[in-house]
């Protein structure tokens, strides 16, 4: 795509937006604003990762939040097993990526050969399996519960990265550097670096005859692409990426359960997120992913509010109630799936191109 | 290999696959009377699953429109069917067969009232503007079911909901050691008349051969002088209706029901239309007793791999045969 | 007397054109065949007039109107049948239901039936059986026999021989003579001999233009033309 005022706008954005969150800690100092900036760094990752399959190939996953689960439950598990340390990082991490590639490459030869169709029913019916199976099998994933465990020990609270004269922790512009900074940095810094990978990924020549298949399935196949063997590496890579992702996430969370890694929810929450940002373009998963946490943080108090003020008129209220806001973005959702097929960050970035 | 193949489309085929399971069960189960009782719950399971999931198979294979909102019809039609039966809970308590039976019927009336006017809504608003296009297909019509769910939450509220029986399908039938609760009798039998209402419109009516054309081709119906669309919209409304009726039906046998009923139920409908193969109405069947069967045997065999069994039997078949047990199209 | 008619019809199949510009006229009765090399736009032409592919721009009229625009069962509804290269047999219904759906009102026409089981004595013989299970000839002759169960002034038929035995190619021959005594037939064909032996009128398009038109006669006389436009694929 030639570079639009639209495509400069869009960089500017997401540019700012990762200027503000390498500051983040400093920033907003408390501790859920830099919980919410951790989960959008996560996100970021998680819905560019989700978006290399949706938007680079055209097919369409429920599976997603299974990949990001064994990311997060190997880490979880190990954690929990070996007490905290790297090593059971990396452990969790290369399990969760095993596990992830072997799911990921069955799934893709098992139903990417027939029906491109078929694999969303396929992946949604896996996902939900994975889900009971995660709380049923309770002695080792804990079940509903989750487990909790220790993160290793430089993102202790207590942890002093900068020691002044006296043995007390430097503090930078009022913030103590502690180990809760070091935990930030980890997330940020990986997040990064998967973010710049797939954006290296799809600026590759690969990345040019996914766009192609994605285009015309029936032109590139005649052209002698193998696009089922394409799409099933770029499924494993996705789930590859989803799945370290959940490594760092289980992480920083020091807990990991249905709730924060494999749910329903997430899946739906990441499925807002890349069609709201803008499919197949890299930034609208910042974009999305920015704009939803935000929203599920902060909107949702709003809502309340609203709802409490017009307790009087029928039905309304209900729907405007906090647990509602799914409702909301579901419309939302589907008005712009109608509308702004591209989202965002895409219709901003031929909004340029006119002139 | 290929007398074999013969041997074993003589002798029935893939329909024998229901008898198969059911003789491994009952050599595995041990006790004739568990296995009558599980039998019988597998079917019932079955039939209703099959109401659920015939419409979007058809409608998957007449327009190649794959509906991920369809479970939103079985949850209406759920809790439709429960409020109705909740209002008229003084003629479910009274002694005569003839106050209750009014009850259900009307109760299951207005579910399927409720799926026709909501798939004639959701064909129209929803599904029409994203033909043939299925990224953006998969993607609104989820959009429509998370909506559809939330709608329900605000409207019933998210505690389980308590769904009344009528009377006389309350109990047991108690034949030797053998008992069989009658609600999944009823549902056998309710789900059977439905599938040969069903058969008899495919097969033996105008409507139905042109159903059965447009799902194999589409666009020569059209050469013929038909419009596949207009066509389109009673098959979807049909199955709106159908699937309502099952989740109503549901609602009588689980008794407690809560708004995530259609989600919960769409992973056994997709892996049921994955089996039979799209488009198929005896295929649908097919797969709606498997999985009917094999959800109840292992339940009791061994309950912690009920649903993932469901994923294994699938993926056993679509090794087998990618594209069902028995595909539309030849 | 013109009975339809294309002019500079052009034909997109998503972003690459098709058709660029064709124009012919086919008269009133007989056979008009349509020649060329594969892909050369000749199914695209017919999917264009039934409007199965949207042509644009450019039009197409049938017995005076304008069609370019109408939907397919319109287009069939006025009296256009289309057999299309695969058939377009429904396999899962038997041969007697393919028939009954090629009616307008789901009743079959007794004397033009056994006109039908004339032309095509197996349809007769496998009148129950389920289409998929015949052979291919006798799916080709049941796709045209659901072309002309009911009285249609146009058929549009691509390429009936293909794959066929060469006594059937004879029977199909014999049949459409008959037939194209009351409707006119559209024809596409590779098979030369085929449609030499039936065409009054024909045209010759290539790379999705119509580069000759004339009367068959003409055509099948002048055998420098024909390796010209046709090449030794013919």
């Amino acid at each position: 795509m030639k570079q639009t005022t639209g495509t400069l706008v869009v960089k500017l954005v997401v540019l700012a937006i990762a200027a503000v969150l390498l500051f983040a800690p400093f920033l907003f100092q408390n501790v859920r604003s830099v919980e919410v900036a951790a989960r959008i760094c996560i996100f970021i990752v998680l819905v560019a990762s989700y978006d290399l399959l949706i938007g680079y190939t055209g097919i369409v996953s429920f599976a997603h939040t299974m990949f990001f689960g064994f990311g997060a439950y190997g880490a979880a598990i190990f954690l929990k097993d070996m007490g905290p340390g790297w090593w059971p990082v990396a452990l969790g991490a290369v399990g969760g990526v095993v596990v992830s590639l072997i799911m990921a490459t069955a799934i893709g030869l098992l139903s990417l050969r027939v029906k491109a169709i078929f694999f969303a029913m396929i992946t949604l019916a896996a996902a939900s399996v994975v889900l009971v199976l995660v709380s049923q099998l309770s002695q080792l994933t804990g079940g509903e519960d989750g487990i909790t465990y220790k993160a290793p020990d430089l993102f202790k609270p207590a942890t002093k990265l900068l020691v002044d004269g006296n043995g007390k922790v430097v503090k930078l512009f009022g913030v103590s550097l502690n180990g809760k900074v070091a935990a930030y940095y980890f997330v940020y810094l990986s997040c990064l670096v998967l973010f710049l990978l797939m954006l290296r990924f799809v600026r590759s020549p690969l990345g040019t005859v996914l766009e192609a298949i994605r285009e015309n399935e029936a032109r590139a196949e005649a052209i002698g692409y193998r696009v089922v063997a394409y799409r099933t590496f770029i499924f494993c890579l996705s789930a590859t990426i989803a799945s370290l992702v959940g490594t760092v996430y289980a992480v920083w969370l020091k807990y990991t359960g249905p709730d924060t890694s494999l749910s329903f929810d997430i899946m739906i929450d990441i499925l807002l997120m890349v069609v709201i940002g803008g499919m197949g373009t890299m930034w609208g998963a910042v974009i999305g992913a920015v704009l939803l946490v935000l929203a599920q943080y902060y909107l949702r108090d709003l809502m309340g509010a609203a709802s409490e003020a017009l307790s009087g008129v029928p039905v309304l209220p209900e729907l405007l109630a906090a647990d509602r806001w799914l409702f909301w973005l579901g419309i939302i959702f589907i008005l712009l799936v109608y509308f702004f097929p591209k989202g965002i960050a895409g219709t901003a970035m031929q909004a340029g191109a006119r002139r | 290999m290929d007398a074999l193949n013969k041997t074993f489309e003589r002798l029935g085929g893939v329909n024998l696959l229901p008898v198969a399971l059911a003789l491994v069960a009952f050599v595995l189960i041990g006790a004739p009377s568990s296995w009558v009782t599980l039998t019988v719950a597998g079917l019932a399971m079955g039939m209703m699953v099959f109401l659920m999931a015939s419409g979007l198979s058809l409608v998957f294979g007449l327009m190649d429109v794959l509906n991920f909102g369809h479970s939103a019809f079985v949850s209406f039609g759920a809790f439709v069917a429960a409020t109705v039966l909740a209002g008229l809970s003084g003629w479910l308590a009274s002694d005569s067969i003839a106050m209750n039976a009014a009850a259900l019927i009307l109760a299951y009336l207005a579910a399927i009232v409720f799926g026709l006017v909501a798939g004639w809504f959701f064909e129209t608003v929803i599904i029409r503007p994203v033909y043939r296009d299925h990224l953006r297909q998969i993607l609104i019509t989820m959009g429509a079911m998370i909506v559809a769910e939330q709608l329900l939450l605000a409207l019933w509220g998210g505690t389980p909901f308590t769904v009344l029986r009528p009377h006389f399908l309350e109990g047991s039938w108690i034949i030797g050691d053998v008992s069989i609760e009658i609600y999944r009798g009823f549902a056998f039998i309710l789900g059977a008349l439905a599938y040969v209402g069903l058969y008899f419109m495919l097969n033996r009516t105008r409507m139905g051969l042109l159903v059965r054309a447009g799902v194999e081709d589409r666009e020569m119906v059209e050469s013929l002088g038909f419009r596949v669309d207009r066509l389109f919209i009673g098959v979807f409304m049909l199955g709106s209706a159908l699937a309502a009726l099952g989740g109503a039906m549901w609602a009588g046998y689980a008794t407690l029901i809560t708004p995530h009923l259609g989600a919960e139920m769409m992973i056994i409908v997709f892996i049921v239309v994955i089996i039979g193969g799209l488009g198929s109405i005896q295929g649908t069947l097919l797969g709606a007793i498997l999985v009917g069967l094999m959800s109840n045997y292992l339940g009791f065999l061994a309950p912690k791999m009920a649903l993932a069994s469901n994923m294994i039997l699938m993926v056993a078949i679509l090794m087998w045969r990618p594209n069902g047990l028995r595909p539309a199209v030849k | 007397m013109t009975l339809l008619s294309l002019k500079n019809v052009k034909t997109n199949i998503g972003q690459y054109a098709v058709l660029h510009d064709v124009s012919f006229d086919v008269a009133e009765g007989g056979v008009f065949v349509l020649l060329g090399r594969n892909g050369a736009g000749k199914t695209t032409t017919l999917r264009s007039i039934m409007h199965l592919w949207r042509p644009s721009p450019g039009s197409i009229t049938f017995r005076g109107q304008d069609i370019t625009g109408m939907h397919t069962s319109d287009i069939a509804r006025m009296g256009v049948a289309y057999v299309p290269e695969n058939m377009g047999i429904f396999g899962t219904l038997t041969v007697d239901e393919n028939l009954v759906l090629a009616t307008a009102n789901g009743k079959i026409d007794q004397t033009r039936l056994k006109w039908v089981h004339s032309l095509f004595p197996a349809l007769e013989k496998f009148r129950e059986k389920q289409a998929w299970s015949l052979s291919g000839g006798q799916k080709q002759m049941l796709s045209v026999a659901r072309a002309i169960i009911e009285p249609r002034q146009l058929i549009l038929i691509d390429e009936p021989t293909k794959g066929l035995a060469p006594s059937i190619v004879d029977a199909m021959a014999e049949a459409f003579r008959d037939i194209a005594k009351d409707s006119t037939i559209l024809l596409v064909e590779q098979n030369f001999r085929f449609a030499k032996s039936l065409g009054r009128d024909m045209a010759v398009i290539d790379d999705g233009r119509v580069v000759h038109a004339g009367s068959m006669a003409d055509f099948a006389a002048d055998q420098g033309l024909q390796d010209r436009l046709l090449g030794l694929s013919m």
